[in-house]
Protein backbone atom coordinates (compact mmCIF):
# COMPACT_ATOMS: atom_id res chain seq x y z
CA UNK A 1 0.00 0.00 0.00
CA UNK A 2 2.87 2.37 0.82
CA UNK A 3 4.15 1.76 -2.72
CA UNK A 4 0.89 3.10 -4.22
CA UNK A 5 0.91 6.16 -1.97
CA UNK A 6 4.53 6.91 -2.87
CA UNK A 7 3.67 6.57 -6.57
CA UNK A 8 0.77 9.05 -6.26
CA UNK A 9 2.85 11.45 -4.15
CA UNK A 10 5.67 11.23 -6.70
CA UNK A 11 3.32 12.02 -9.58
CA UNK A 12 1.76 14.99 -7.74
CA UNK A 13 5.15 16.44 -6.82
CA UNK A 14 6.42 15.90 -10.37
CA UNK A 15 3.39 17.80 -11.69
CA UNK A 16 4.10 20.66 -9.25
CA UNK A 17 7.77 20.73 -10.32
CA UNK A 18 6.66 20.64 -13.98
CA UNK A 19 4.37 23.64 -13.39
CA UNK A 20 7.18 25.67 -11.86
CA UNK A 21 9.57 24.74 -14.69
CA UNK A 22 6.91 25.88 -17.18
CA UNK A 23 6.66 29.22 -15.33
CA UNK A 24 10.45 29.58 -15.25
CA UNK A 25 10.59 29.07 -19.04
CA UNK A 26 7.59 31.25 -19.92
CA UNK A 27 8.10 34.11 -17.46
CA UNK A 28 6.87 36.73 -18.45
CA UNK A 29 8.85 38.84 -15.96
CA UNK A 30 12.03 37.96 -14.09
CA UNK A 31 9.99 38.04 -10.86
CA UNK A 32 7.63 35.32 -12.12
CA UNK A 33 10.68 33.20 -12.89
CA UNK A 34 12.09 33.88 -9.45
CA UNK A 35 8.82 32.92 -7.71
CA UNK A 36 8.71 29.73 -9.77
CA UNK A 37 12.30 28.79 -9.02
CA UNK A 38 11.64 29.46 -5.33
CA UNK A 39 8.76 27.03 -5.57
CA UNK A 40 10.93 24.49 -7.39
CA UNK A 41 13.36 24.53 -4.45
CA UNK A 42 10.50 24.00 -1.98
CA UNK A 43 9.19 21.13 -4.10
CA UNK A 44 12.69 19.66 -4.03
CA UNK A 45 12.65 19.84 -0.21
CA UNK A 46 9.30 18.01 -0.22
CA UNK A 47 10.69 15.35 -2.61
CA UNK A 48 13.67 14.78 -0.29
CA UNK A 49 11.23 14.41 2.62
CA UNK A 50 9.00 11.95 0.77
CA UNK A 51 12.04 9.90 -0.25
CA UNK A 52 13.16 9.71 3.38
CA UNK A 53 9.74 8.40 4.43
CA UNK A 54 9.83 5.87 1.58
CA UNK A 55 13.28 4.45 2.30
CA UNK A 56 13.03 5.02 6.05
CA UNK A 57 16.23 6.96 6.62
CA UNK A 58 17.09 10.48 7.79
CA UNK A 59 20.33 11.15 5.98
CA UNK A 60 19.11 14.00 3.76
CA UNK A 61 17.71 16.21 6.55
CA UNK A 62 20.86 18.43 6.47
CA UNK A 63 20.28 19.00 2.75
CA UNK A 64 16.67 20.03 3.45
CA UNK A 65 18.00 22.41 6.08
CA UNK A 66 20.51 24.08 3.80
CA UNK A 67 17.95 24.40 1.00
CA UNK A 68 15.39 25.93 3.38
CA UNK A 69 17.97 28.49 4.50
CA UNK A 70 19.63 29.41 1.23
CA UNK A 71 16.60 29.70 -1.05
CA UNK A 72 16.00 33.18 0.30
CA UNK A 73 19.29 34.62 -1.01
CA UNK A 74 18.35 34.19 -4.65
CA UNK A 75 15.00 35.94 -4.11
CA UNK A 76 16.64 38.77 -2.21
CA UNK A 77 19.26 39.48 -4.83
CA UNK A 78 16.77 39.35 -7.71
CA UNK A 79 14.31 41.58 -5.83
CA UNK A 80 17.05 44.11 -5.10
CA UNK A 81 18.19 44.06 -8.71
CA UNK A 82 14.66 44.70 -9.98
CA UNK A 83 13.83 47.34 -7.36
CA UNK A 84 16.98 49.31 -8.17
CA UNK A 85 15.71 49.83 -11.70
CA UNK A 86 12.23 50.79 -10.54
CA UNK A 87 13.18 53.24 -7.81
CA UNK A 88 14.14 56.59 -9.42
CA UNK A 89 10.91 57.19 -11.35
CA UNK A 90 8.62 55.98 -8.56
CA UNK A 91 9.12 57.71 -5.21
CA UNK A 92 7.38 56.00 -2.29
CA UNK A 93 5.47 57.67 0.53
CA UNK A 94 8.07 57.14 3.22
CA UNK A 95 10.72 58.80 1.10
CA UNK A 96 8.68 61.95 1.61
CA UNK A 97 8.70 65.26 -0.25
CA UNK A 98 11.98 66.04 -1.96
CA UNK B 1 -3.37 -3.30 12.91
CA UNK B 2 -0.26 -2.78 15.04
CA UNK B 3 0.85 0.62 16.30
CA UNK B 4 3.68 0.71 13.79
CA UNK B 5 1.34 0.07 10.85
CA UNK B 6 -0.99 2.82 12.05
CA UNK B 7 1.93 5.26 12.14
CA UNK B 8 2.95 4.24 8.61
CA UNK B 9 -0.60 4.80 7.33
CA UNK B 10 -0.74 8.21 9.07
CA UNK B 11 2.62 9.10 7.52
CA UNK B 12 1.26 8.11 4.10
CA UNK B 13 -1.82 10.33 4.57
CA UNK B 14 0.43 13.26 5.59
CA UNK B 15 2.55 12.71 2.47
CA UNK B 16 -0.58 12.76 0.30
CA UNK B 17 -1.85 16.01 1.85
CA UNK B 18 1.57 17.62 1.43
CA UNK B 19 1.79 16.58 -2.21
CA UNK B 20 -1.78 17.76 -2.91
CA UNK B 21 -1.02 21.21 -1.47
CA UNK B 22 2.12 21.30 -3.58
CA UNK B 23 0.14 20.47 -6.70
CA UNK B 24 -2.42 23.18 -5.87
CA UNK B 25 0.49 25.61 -5.60
CA UNK B 26 1.66 24.50 -9.04
CA UNK B 27 -1.81 24.99 -10.54
CA UNK B 28 -2.02 28.43 -8.96
CA UNK B 29 1.37 29.30 -10.41
CA UNK B 30 0.05 28.45 -13.87
CA UNK B 31 -3.42 30.02 -13.60
CA UNK B 32 -3.02 33.24 -11.61
CA UNK B 33 -2.77 36.34 -13.80
CA UNK B 34 -0.06 38.49 -12.19
CA UNK B 35 3.18 38.04 -10.24
CA UNK B 36 1.70 39.08 -6.89
CA UNK B 37 -1.12 36.54 -7.06
CA UNK B 38 1.32 33.85 -8.16
CA UNK B 39 3.40 34.71 -5.13
CA UNK B 40 0.42 33.79 -2.92
CA UNK B 41 -0.17 30.54 -4.76
CA UNK B 42 3.42 29.40 -4.96
CA UNK B 43 4.99 29.94 -1.57
CA UNK B 44 2.24 29.87 1.05
CA UNK B 45 0.44 26.52 0.60
CA UNK B 46 3.92 25.04 0.31
CA UNK B 47 4.61 25.86 3.96
CA UNK B 48 1.64 23.77 5.11
CA UNK B 49 2.81 21.12 2.61
CA UNK B 50 6.25 21.19 4.22
CA UNK B 51 4.65 20.83 7.67
CA UNK B 52 2.79 17.73 6.45
CA UNK B 53 5.92 16.14 4.94
CA UNK B 54 7.96 16.85 8.10
CA UNK B 55 5.13 15.33 10.13
CA UNK B 56 5.30 12.25 7.90
CA UNK B 57 9.06 11.91 8.51
CA UNK B 58 8.54 12.28 12.27
CA UNK B 59 5.73 9.68 12.25
CA UNK B 60 7.61 7.10 10.19
CA UNK B 61 10.79 7.59 12.19
CA UNK B 62 9.41 8.33 15.67
CA UNK B 63 12.72 9.23 17.24
CA UNK B 64 13.17 12.45 19.24
CA UNK B 65 16.58 13.27 17.80
CA UNK B 66 15.09 13.24 14.29
CA UNK B 67 12.17 15.45 15.34
CA UNK B 68 14.64 17.91 16.90
CA UNK B 69 16.53 18.28 13.61
CA UNK B 70 13.26 18.69 11.68
CA UNK B 71 12.18 21.73 13.72
CA UNK B 72 14.98 23.99 12.38
CA UNK B 73 14.02 23.07 8.80
CA UNK B 74 10.50 24.39 9.42
CA UNK B 75 11.77 27.39 11.40
CA UNK B 76 14.20 28.44 8.67
CA UNK B 77 11.53 28.10 6.02
CA UNK B 78 9.08 30.11 8.13
CA UNK B 79 11.65 32.82 8.83
CA UNK B 80 12.90 33.18 5.27
CA UNK B 81 9.61 32.79 3.37
CA UNK B 82 8.15 36.15 4.55
CA UNK B 83 11.41 37.92 3.69
CA UNK B 84 11.53 36.67 0.12
CA UNK B 85 7.75 37.11 -0.19
CA UNK B 86 7.98 40.73 0.95
CA UNK B 87 10.99 41.59 -1.24
CA UNK B 88 9.64 39.90 -4.38
CA UNK B 89 6.16 41.26 -3.66
CA UNK B 90 7.44 44.80 -3.28
CA UNK B 91 9.48 44.57 -6.47
CA UNK B 92 6.50 43.05 -8.31
CA UNK B 93 4.21 45.83 -7.06
CA UNK B 94 6.64 48.53 -8.18
CA UNK B 95 7.15 46.89 -11.55
CA UNK B 96 3.45 46.24 -12.25
CA UNK B 97 2.05 49.49 -10.91
CA UNK B 98 -0.42 51.51 -12.98
CA UNK B 99 -0.61 48.86 -15.66
CA UNK B 100 -2.28 46.44 -13.30
CA UNK B 101 -5.83 45.49 -14.18
CA UNK B 102 -6.02 42.77 -11.56
CA UNK B 103 -6.50 45.03 -8.55
CA UNK B 104 -9.88 46.13 -7.20
CA UNK B 105 -8.64 48.65 -4.62
CA UNK B 106 -5.12 50.09 -4.55
CA UNK B 107 -4.59 52.33 -1.55
CA UNK B 108 -0.80 52.36 -1.92
CA UNK B 109 -1.12 54.01 -5.32
CA UNK B 110 -3.41 56.65 -3.78
CA UNK B 111 -0.80 57.30 -1.08
CA UNK B 112 1.98 57.60 -3.69
CA UNK B 113 -0.13 60.02 -5.75
CA UNK B 114 -0.78 62.12 -2.64
CA UNK B 115 2.93 62.15 -1.77
CA UNK B 116 3.85 63.18 -5.30
CA UNK B 117 1.27 65.97 -5.32
CA UNK B 118 2.67 67.16 -1.99
CA UNK B 119 6.21 67.10 -3.37
CA UNK B 120 5.14 69.07 -6.45
CA UNK B 121 3.51 71.72 -4.25
CA UNK B 122 6.68 72.11 -2.19
CA UNK B 123 8.85 72.48 -5.26
CA UNK B 124 6.78 75.28 -6.70
CA UNK C 1 13.10 54.63 21.23
CA UNK C 2 16.53 53.68 22.58
CA UNK C 3 17.80 55.53 25.65
CA UNK C 4 21.44 56.51 25.54
CA UNK C 5 21.92 56.90 29.27
CA UNK C 6 24.78 55.46 31.33
CA UNK C 7 22.83 52.29 31.91
CA UNK C 8 22.25 51.61 28.23
CA UNK C 9 25.31 49.35 27.90
CA UNK C 10 24.20 47.06 30.70
CA UNK C 11 20.63 47.14 29.46
CA UNK C 12 21.63 46.13 25.95
CA UNK C 13 23.36 43.10 27.50
CA UNK C 14 20.16 42.18 29.28
CA UNK C 15 18.32 42.56 25.98
CA UNK C 16 20.75 40.13 24.36
CA UNK C 17 19.93 37.28 26.74
CA UNK C 18 16.79 36.05 24.91
CA UNK C 19 18.77 36.08 21.65
CA UNK C 20 21.66 34.11 23.23
CA UNK C 21 19.26 31.55 24.71
CA UNK C 22 17.54 31.14 21.37
CA UNK C 23 20.88 30.64 19.57
CA UNK C 24 21.88 27.91 22.07
CA UNK C 25 18.52 26.13 21.63
CA UNK C 26 18.87 26.36 17.83
CA UNK C 27 22.40 24.93 18.06
CA UNK C 28 21.15 21.96 20.09
CA UNK C 29 18.23 21.39 17.69
CA UNK C 30 20.65 21.38 14.75
CA UNK C 31 22.72 18.64 16.40
CA UNK C 32 19.55 16.82 17.41
CA UNK C 33 20.60 16.20 21.00
CA UNK C 34 20.45 18.09 24.28
CA UNK C 35 23.82 17.22 25.86
CA UNK C 36 26.14 19.22 28.15
CA UNK C 37 28.77 19.37 25.42
CA UNK C 38 26.23 20.93 23.05
CA UNK C 39 25.15 23.38 25.73
CA UNK C 40 28.72 24.60 26.32
CA UNK C 41 29.77 24.75 22.66
CA UNK C 42 26.42 26.37 21.82
CA UNK C 43 26.92 29.06 24.47
CA UNK C 44 30.46 29.80 23.24
CA UNK C 45 29.35 30.04 19.61
CA UNK C 46 26.31 32.17 20.52
CA UNK C 47 28.53 34.71 22.31
CA UNK C 48 31.06 34.68 19.46
CA UNK C 49 28.40 35.14 16.79
CA UNK C 50 26.68 38.00 18.62
CA UNK C 51 30.06 39.72 19.15
CA UNK C 52 31.39 39.31 15.61
CA UNK C 53 28.13 39.93 13.74
CA UNK C 54 26.87 42.68 16.00
CA UNK C 55 23.26 43.73 15.44
CA UNK C 56 21.46 46.60 17.14
CA UNK C 57 19.66 45.14 20.17
CA UNK C 58 15.99 44.33 19.66
CA UNK C 59 13.93 46.48 22.01
CA UNK C 60 11.59 44.22 23.92
CA UNK C 61 8.78 45.86 25.82
CA UNK C 62 9.52 43.87 28.98
CA UNK C 63 5.93 42.65 29.06
CA UNK C 64 4.98 39.10 28.17
CA UNK C 65 1.57 37.51 28.60
CA UNK C 66 1.75 33.74 28.16
CA UNK C 67 -2.02 33.30 27.78
CA UNK C 68 -2.26 35.76 24.88
CA UNK C 69 0.88 34.29 23.32
CA UNK C 70 -0.84 30.90 23.29
CA UNK C 71 -4.04 32.47 21.89
CA UNK C 72 -1.96 34.09 19.15
CA UNK C 73 -0.13 30.82 18.34
CA UNK C 74 -3.34 28.78 18.18
CA UNK C 75 -5.04 31.33 15.92
CA UNK C 76 -1.90 31.54 13.80
CA UNK C 77 -1.84 27.78 13.14
CA UNK C 78 -5.58 27.83 12.43
CA UNK C 79 -5.19 30.78 10.01
CA UNK C 80 -2.26 29.05 8.30
CA UNK C 81 -4.29 25.88 7.63
CA UNK C 82 -7.47 27.75 6.66
CA UNK C 83 -5.57 30.18 4.42
CA UNK C 84 -3.68 27.36 2.68
CA UNK C 85 -6.91 25.52 1.90
CA UNK C 86 -8.63 28.70 0.64
CA UNK C 87 -5.71 29.66 -1.62
CA UNK C 88 -5.40 26.07 -2.90
CA UNK C 89 -9.14 26.04 -3.66
CA UNK C 90 -8.93 29.47 -5.36
CA UNK C 91 -6.18 28.03 -7.55
CA UNK C 92 -7.90 24.81 -8.63
CA UNK C 93 -11.59 25.79 -8.82
CA UNK C 94 -12.96 26.39 -12.30
CA UNK C 95 -13.89 29.87 -13.46
CA UNK C 96 -12.08 33.19 -13.56
CA UNK C 97 -9.58 34.07 -10.85
CA UNK C 98 -11.01 36.94 -8.73
CA UNK C 99 -9.26 40.28 -8.45
CA UNK C 100 -7.03 41.28 -5.53
CA UNK C 101 -6.52 44.52 -3.64
CA UNK C 102 -3.71 46.50 -2.06
CA UNK C 103 -5.05 47.96 1.17
CA UNK C 104 -3.52 50.36 3.69
CA UNK C 105 -3.83 49.21 7.30
CA UNK C 106 -3.04 51.77 10.02
CA UNK C 107 -1.48 49.86 12.92
CA UNK C 108 -1.84 51.03 16.51
CA UNK C 109 1.62 49.96 17.67
CA UNK C 110 4.62 52.30 17.67
CA UNK C 111 7.15 49.50 18.15
CA UNK C 112 9.33 48.20 15.30
CA UNK C 113 9.34 44.71 16.79
CA UNK C 114 5.55 44.39 16.94
CA UNK C 115 5.28 45.80 13.43
CA UNK C 116 7.81 43.26 12.15
CA UNK C 117 6.12 40.35 13.92
CA UNK C 118 2.74 41.41 12.51
CA UNK C 119 4.26 41.64 9.03
CA UNK C 120 5.77 38.15 9.33
CA UNK C 121 2.52 36.65 10.66
CA UNK C 122 0.49 38.31 7.89
CA UNK C 123 2.94 37.26 5.17
CA UNK C 124 3.04 33.63 6.35
CA UNK C 125 -0.72 33.24 6.23
CA UNK C 126 -1.76 32.47 2.65
CA UNK C 127 -3.96 35.05 0.94
CA UNK C 128 -2.25 38.10 2.40
CA UNK C 129 1.16 39.62 1.76
CA UNK C 130 2.78 42.84 2.97
CA UNK C 131 4.11 44.72 -0.08
CA UNK C 132 5.19 47.97 1.57
CA UNK C 133 5.59 49.37 5.06
CA UNK C 134 5.56 52.95 6.29
CA UNK C 135 7.47 52.89 9.55
CA UNK C 136 6.91 56.56 10.42
CA UNK C 137 3.14 56.34 10.17
CA UNK C 138 2.90 52.67 11.28
CA UNK C 139 1.15 51.75 8.04
CA UNK C 140 1.19 48.36 6.37
CA UNK C 141 0.24 48.02 2.72
CA UNK C 142 -1.20 44.54 2.37
CA UNK C 143 -1.89 42.72 -0.88
CA UNK C 144 -4.95 40.55 -0.25
CA UNK C 145 -5.79 37.77 -2.69
CA UNK C 146 -9.34 37.30 -3.97
CA UNK C 147 -10.93 40.42 -2.50
CA UNK C 148 -13.47 41.11 -5.20
CA UNK C 149 -15.80 43.52 -3.33
CA UNK C 150 -15.69 46.20 -0.65
CA UNK C 151 -16.88 43.80 2.06
CA UNK C 152 -13.96 41.43 1.41
CA UNK C 153 -11.53 44.39 1.49
CA UNK C 154 -12.87 45.50 4.88
CA UNK C 155 -12.69 41.93 6.15
CA UNK C 156 -9.04 41.63 5.09
CA UNK C 157 -8.27 44.90 6.93
CA UNK C 158 -9.97 43.62 10.08
CA UNK C 159 -7.97 40.36 9.96
CA UNK C 160 -4.68 42.28 9.95
CA UNK C 161 -5.83 44.46 12.86
CA UNK C 162 -6.93 41.39 14.84
CA UNK C 163 -3.54 39.72 14.36
CA UNK C 164 -1.82 42.93 15.49
CA UNK C 165 -4.10 43.15 18.57
CA UNK C 166 -3.21 39.58 19.60
CA UNK C 167 0.52 40.27 19.31
CA UNK C 168 0.21 43.52 21.29
CA UNK C 169 -1.71 41.72 24.03
CA UNK C 170 0.95 38.99 24.09
CA UNK C 171 4.08 41.14 24.18
CA UNK C 172 3.34 44.79 23.40
CA UNK C 173 4.24 47.72 25.67
CA UNK C 174 1.73 49.25 28.10
CA UNK C 175 1.57 52.26 25.81
CA UNK C 176 0.53 50.16 22.81
CA UNK C 177 -1.99 48.30 24.92
CA UNK C 178 -3.56 51.58 26.05
CA UNK C 179 -3.80 52.81 22.45
CA UNK C 180 -5.40 49.51 21.47
CA UNK C 181 -8.10 49.79 24.14
CA UNK C 182 -8.80 53.47 23.31
CA UNK C 183 -8.99 52.63 19.63
CA UNK C 184 -11.48 49.86 20.30
CA UNK C 185 -13.63 52.16 22.46
CA UNK C 186 -13.64 54.81 19.75
CA UNK C 187 -14.73 52.34 17.10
Amino acid sequence: MMGTIILIVGLLLAAAAGASVYRIVRGPSILDRMIASDMLVTTLILVLGAEMVWHEHTRTIPIMLVLALSAVFASMSVARYVSKDARPSQPLPEEGPR
Amino acid sequence: MTAEETLTVLAGICLLFGALLSLAAGVGLLRFPDALSRMHAATKPQILGLIFILLAIALSNNNWATVATLIPVLLFQMMTAPISAHMIGRAAYRAGKRTDKHLLVDELEEAIDAAQAEAARHNR
Amino acid sequence: MPEFSGRSVRRSWAHQIPLLLWLVVLWMLLWGSFSWLNLVTGAIIAVLVTRVFYLPPVLLSGRFNLRWALVFSAHFVYDLIKGSIIVAWTAIRPGAVPRSSVIAVPLRTRSDLIMTLTTIAISLVPGSLVVETDRVRSLLYVHALATDDEAAVEQARQIVLTVEARIIRAMGSKDDLKRLVENRRAA
